[in-house]
């Protein structure tokens, strides 16, 4: 089983993002959990969001404390929010930045393994706005390889419909351009 | 068999109401309430299902509403939740004694105050005794399931009473997850029509609802509480043709590695399934541990509940509610009066834990059981113990 977390501000679509991978994986015929963090959320605060993703059947309703991987959406949150928090010693934050391996270690002091894109840019420029959410997930996927790109299409087309083309199109650039650090 | 998904169980919730064929739907549509009444309205909105959704002023009027509905002869239903709850109580205690076969989900929460919207069984154990009968789901499955199957049992003429499914707030009403989703061939099939025993009629008028005098008071209360003990058999005969239909097959209480424990935990709802998983653990370290998990609450199913603990020596029994001034939880009470000078009945000791969101981890379960051993030798002091209380 992996368990994630996901890090944006309320508003960015953070628990969409969870929804998805989870409903992607169910429909891959895997067992997954999406859940929010449970409690009154404002837009622009901190808020996160959980999945879990396994090939048995999940028996567990506790919360994600000990996560395999975490997404952060935001790339100001690093700086406020502690998000290698609990992370696994053998796990993997992927973050949205324009900084490099060696900044975010130093400025965040986040040692663990890597995963960094510019998705603000990818999503300002294909969906012209900086919600980074579905583009944050084809970082997800080339970093952890937990669904697959079809699947999450599919997911994104039940979702979003007409809107799912863009959606669709931020997500592969993401997974184009985003660059695993060991 | 189904078409599996992956669904916010308050939705799939929802949707199951909708198979379900319900004629009216009367709800209250603000905190606390959950996506399941939201979606039944977009459901009814769009065309999707031929029903009355009405959007009462409160709760306490959702309830009058339902009983208004059920009384004309309507599939009625309801979703609620803690305050909500508390705010329909009045009428909850009508609708079960004037047995109109409501059915209504409750996405089990704190009640205030403190001010929480968080998860724990406060809000149900407030409502033990109102005659409804109350089944706890541990699953998005078993939500959707045990409601089909709730208003297959409300309406059968020897039961006629109303059903709260309950499903734990949060931790499992707003998770996504896998659930099987029948199809409307399988639910048809299973859930006939609703035909009311009586129904208000101008064609055909009756009185209901009238004043119970001393001379009949009594008897309409022991009248009731026969039906909802009687109810037991329809509720698991109709457990078993749901499972001849659906594959998926419910006792009113399940065992998990029971067969030789000597210590059982006993749950209800979602931490059940937590429980499981530290059940797995105690037991990779060696420990005789097991787990009992109590589906049918009201009718408590007396005889199940004493054949699924077997000869274990000690019960573990979680309460997600605190009963003050009370000399137990309200699980922990029912079963040490159950047990009572029962021969070779086990040891219980009776823990509080998850009150109001307070998460229950696996390493409370750990917790659990280390006091719980410890108990086994040195009897505790308090009849119940309230778990990782934080000092403050």
């Amino acid at each position: 089983m992996k368990e994630f977390r996901l890090h944006g501000r309320g508003g960015q679509g953070a628990v969409t993002s969870a929804e998805l991978v989870a409903s992607a994986a169910i429909e891959e015929g895997k067992f997954a959990q999406a859940f929010p963090s449970f409690g009154p959320e404002r837009r622009g605060a901190p808020v996160a969001a959980f999945i879990r993703v396994s090939d048995v059947q999940i028996r567990s309703r506790e919360k994600i404390y000990y996560p395999d991987v975490v997404v952060v959406l935001d790339p100001s949150l690093p700086k406020i929010v502690n998000v290698a928090d609990g992370l696994k010693p053998d796990g993997i934050v992927i973050l949205n930045t324009t900084l490099s391996p060696e900044e975010v270690k130093s400025q965040f002091g986040i040692n663990a393994k890597l995963a960094l894109v510019d998705a603000t840019k990818i999503a300002k420029e294909i969906l012209g706005l900086p919600i980074t959410n579905t583009t944050m997930l084809g970082a997800l996927i080339k970093a952890t390889e937990i669904i697959g790109i079809d699947a999450i299409s599919d997911a994104l087309q039940r979702r979003f419909g007409k809107l799912a083309e863009k959606n669709k199109a931020s997500l592969l650039r993401a997974y184009e351009e985003t660059k695993v650090i060991n | 068999m189904g078409n599996r998904v992956g669904v916010e169980v308050s939705i799939a919730v929802a949707d199951a109401v909708k198979l379900c064929n319900v004629d009216v739907i009367a709800a209250y549509p603000i905190t606390p309430q959950t996506h399941i009444v939201e979606h039944l309205s977009e459901i009814v909105a769009d065309g999707h299902l031929d029903a009355e959704f009405i959007p009462v002023e409160s709760e306490h009027a959702a309830m009058s509403c339902c009983c208004g509905s059920s009384a004309a002869g309507a599939r009625t239903y309801t979703s609620t939740s803690s305050q909500g709850f508390a705010l329909m109580s009045e009428i909850v205690y009508i609708a079960s004694s004037m047995r109109f076969p409501i059915v209504m989900n409750v996405a089990n929460r704190a009640l205030s105050g403190p001010i929480s919207i968080w998860n724990d069984h406060s809000d149900i154990m407030a409502h033990r005794d109102i005659g409804w009968i109350q089944t706890f789901a541990e699953n998005g499955q078993e939500a959707v399931d045990l409601t089909i199957h709730a208003f297959k049992v409300a309406e059968n003429k020897k039961v006629s009473l109303p059903v709260i499914v309950n499903l734990d707030g949060f931790i499992c009403s707003h998770v996504i997850e896998p659930i099987i989703m029948p199809t409307q061939e399988e639910v048809d099939a299973y859930l006939p029509p609703f035909k009311p025993i009586y129904k208000l009629d101008p064609k055909k008028p009756v009185s209901m609802g009238t004043v119970g005098i001393p001379e009949v008071y009594t008897e309409a209360k022991v009248a009731h509480n026969e039906a909802l003990k009687a109810s037991k058999r329809v509720i698991l005969d109709e457990w078993k043709k749901f499972g001849e239909m659906f594959g998926r097959y419910y006792n009113a209480v399940e065992t998990y590695k029971t067969e030789d424990a000597e210590i059982i935990f006993v749950t209800m709802g979602s931490i059940s399934e937590t429980a499981m998983t530290a059940v797995d653990g105690m037991r990779e370290k060696g420990e005789k541990v097991g787990l009992v998990r109590i589906r049918l609450w009201r009718p408590f199913p007396n005889a199940e509940f004493k054949k699924a603990i077997g000869k274990a020596r000690i019960l573990a029994v979680l309460d997600r509610a605190l009963s003050p001034g009370a000399v137990n939880g309200p699980v922990g009470s029912e079963l040490k009066s159950l047990l009572y000078k029962v021969p070779g009945a086990p040891k219980i000791f009776n823990f509080i834990a998850g009150l109001g969101g307070r998460d229950m981890t696996l390493e409370r379960f750990n917790e659990i059981l280390e006091k719980t051993k410890l108990y086994d030798k040195k009897k505790p002091t308090e009849n119940y113990e309230v778990i990782g209380v934080r000092e403050l």
